[in-house]
């Protein structure tokens, strides 16, 4: 078959829209020159002035310092959007009909279409009414960072999580009650497990979403617990520094591995569906 | 394992008045919304049945199957099993097991665990877990692939997998919802025997749900033909082929000619019919008809007499045009046209190598015996 050259040209035109400035940044992250813009030569001075003082780099230099909290505060909130998302998405696939039903799928979704400044305004909003009420959380800080991000992520695991649910064959959680086990030992021993991969890759999309986030965390972050996103933006707005080129290339790294993984694993767990 | 042979499929304990049932299914509705899957259902299983639920797909069968293993709560009516009401018990809780369509094999654990795992729910230890399942995969051929994982099976091995896993707690009624369904033919037909074995080994009754009529013949100790949420006749497999009730159940099963005609007058040894079809036809007496009134008589095709010249001895006789015909091998089925216009189906066994098989365009005489036509009112 004839494919023609319109196909192949948008694809390569596709392409370098989406991924030229990342290879520009990847590029530039090896540039002799202390000017961002214009090319020196090669050299790997920037990941060297990175890690300065070795092992103590990651407390003493502010942009490793702010990936430390970064991905901590991923870890945590993936692991409780996940948690909160698999709940979620079982009241939504296995509970049969119920009042308000309709209501709490479109809530749940809800998330991902809603501006991340309204999200982020909104969870401010609750922090300082809560501390208030309730003298917690106190003060802004890694707290608080965690339960916004996990509140957000929460609604993409929950999508994940909900299709292959519906996925999932029924008639093994109803061969497992039927041989004597009761509805949480089948949550635990059949459902869980079966769904496993799709809740990995939905942890790691939630981890990646988490590490992203610059506007929901600025709303809700305190002194001390500024996350990478944040460090970066603040000082690319006193001129652009070759070493966050660097980092950035580090991290771009670190989530092409995990999207990697995440397809994968997603793509194993169709095989084996099947 | 137990081993009683004194209640497999050879007594027939429903022909005795004064048995008592193991199952009893007492006016069970069941509905979905508007749809009623299951209508006013009463049914009597005994023990070391082997019961098959026959009809086609929609009839409310596998409905009936789920609100026995629990699955499914009925609308009306009652479940006992074992003289024990079943209302209230939830799935994990019922002396039942059920075997899946799907099989159901858990994919995440070996074929040994997929078995062990009703045991190890009810607390055995699983040093006697596993011989237990030692044994029932030895009976089920398996002892080989006991660390496989179910992918690594081939459908017919995860068939007896499944088949194992849910005698391995020797319920005391098993509900088999198409088990030879997901088959090829050759495998279905050696599986349906070793089923037979397997059930009359054990002394399990067994409740089976199918759509295929063969394997319902083939298995069954009793058929309940079902028809949008009805049970429209339980019986042998003969008495279902043989004296079928309804005009339903003589067309669902096996394939049947049905003649329209309304009942004339009596005679001593037999009772006119006229047919449009077939003209006046001398069928058995059946008490009960009156003059004037509607019938169908029913004709199984292999039962149809096809010569090319009409028999001396035929009673009902009429001549008719091959139309079609085709060739099985065992057999040979024929269309036959009769000169009003309808087609008869005909099948004839091919007993030695006939040099002149009648064959298509022939004129031909169609006889029928009296004995062999059923009479119908429904």
């Amino acid at each position: 078959m004839k494919r023609g050259w319109f196909l192949p040209v948008f694809a390569v035109l596709g392409f370098a829209f989406l991924y030229a400035p990342i290879i520009s940044l990847v590029v530039f992250s090896f540039n002799e020159s202390r000017l961002v813009t214009v090319w020196g030569g090669f050299s790997t001075q920037w990941y060297g002035e990175l890690f300065a003082d070795g092992w103590d780099s990651w407390q003493t230099n502010p942009l490793l310092a702010a990936s430390l909290i970064s991905l901590k505060v991923a870890a945590i909130a993936a692991s409780i959007a996940t948690v909160i998302g698999t709940l979620a998405a079982f009241v939504l696939t296995r509970f049969g009909k119920f009042r308000g039903k309709l209501l709490l799928t479109g809530m749940i979704t809800a998330p991902l279409v809603m501006p991340e400044v309204i999200i982020g305004l909104s969870l401010l909003l609750l922090f300082v009414s809560m501390e208030m009420v309730l003298g917690w959380p106190a003060g802004r800080g890694l707290t608080t960072v965690v339960i916004a991000h996990g509140t957000f992520c929460a609604a993409y695991v929950a999508v994940i999580a909900q299709s292959r649910l519906r996925d999932m064959d029924e008639s093994l959680e109803e061969a497992a009650r039927d041989l004597g086990a009761g509805p949480v030992r089948v949550f635990f021993d059949i459902t869980l497990p079966v769904i496993a991969p799709a809740l990995v890759s939905g942890w790691l999309l939630a981890f990646t979403l988490s590490l992203d986030d610059l506007v929901v965390a600025s709303f809700v972050s305190g002194p001390g617990a500024s996350t990478l996103p944040m460090v970066i933006f603040s000082k690319v707005r006193l001129g652009v520094s070759p070493d966050v080129n660097a980092l950035a290339t580090i991290i771009i790294a670190i989530v092409a591995l995990a999207v990697t993984i995440a397809g994968v694993l997603l793509r194993r767990q169709a095989r084996a569906a099947r | 394992m137990p081993s009683n042979p004194s209640i497999a499929a050879n007594t027939r304990p429903w022909r005795d008045p004064s048995a008592k049932p193991f199952i009893s299914i007492r006016h069970i509705t069941k509905r979905f919304g508007d749809f009623t899957a299951v209508n006013d259902v009463s049914l009597d299983i005994y023990r070391g049945e082997l019961f098959c639920l026959l009809g086609g797909s929609g009839c409310g069968k596998s409905t009936l199957l789920r609100m026995l293993a629990g699955f499914e709560t009925p609308t009306q009516g009652q479940i006992l099993i074992d003289g024990q009401d079943m209302a209230g018990v939830p799935a994990d809780k019922r002396p039942t097991n059920m075997m899946f369509q799907s099989y159901a094999l858990f994919p995440h654990m070996s074929v040994e665990k997929n078995v062990a795992y009703g045991l190890l729910r009810e607390g055995k230890s699983k040093a006697e877990a596993y011989a237990r399942v030692a044994e029932m995969l030895a009976l089920v051929k398996l002892e080989k692939y006991a660390k496989r994982k179910p992918h690594q099976l081939s459908g017919g091995q995860r068939q007896r997998v499944a088949l194992a896993r849910s005698l391995i707690k020797q319920p005391k009624l098993l509900l088999l919802d198409e088990p030879l369904g997901a088959l090829d033919k050759k495998l279905r037909e050696e599986t349906q025997f070793e089923l037979i074995n397997i059930q009359e080994t054990l002394g399990v009754t067994f409740i089976v749900v199918t759509h295929d009529q063969d394997e319902a013949m083939t298995l069954a100790t009793r058929i309940g033909v079902m028809t949008e949420g009805v049970i429209a006749q339980i019986g042998e497999p003969r008495e279902i082929y043989e004296t079928p009730q309804s005009r339903f159940v003589a067309d669902f099963i096996g394939s049947v000619n049905l003649f329209e005609g309304q009942v004339g007058p009596a005679a001593p040894d037999f009772m006119r019919v006229d047919t449009a079809d077939l003209g006046p036809v001398a069928v058995p007496p059946r008490p009960g008809l009156t003059q004037g009134q509607t019938v169908w008589l029913a004709m199984r095709p292999e039962r149809v007499w096809l010569t090319r010249e009409k028999p001396a001895e035929a009673i009902n006789s009429v001549r008719g045009e091959v139309r079609d015909m085709g060739y099985v091998g065992h057999m040979s089925s024929y269309v036959v046209r009769l000169d009003n216009g309808r087609l008869v189906r005909v099948t004839q066994a091919n007993e030695g190598r006939r040099d002149n098989p009648i064959t298509w365009d022939e004129q031909v005489s169609v006889s029928f015996e009296p004995a062999d036509f059923r009479v119908l009112t429904e």
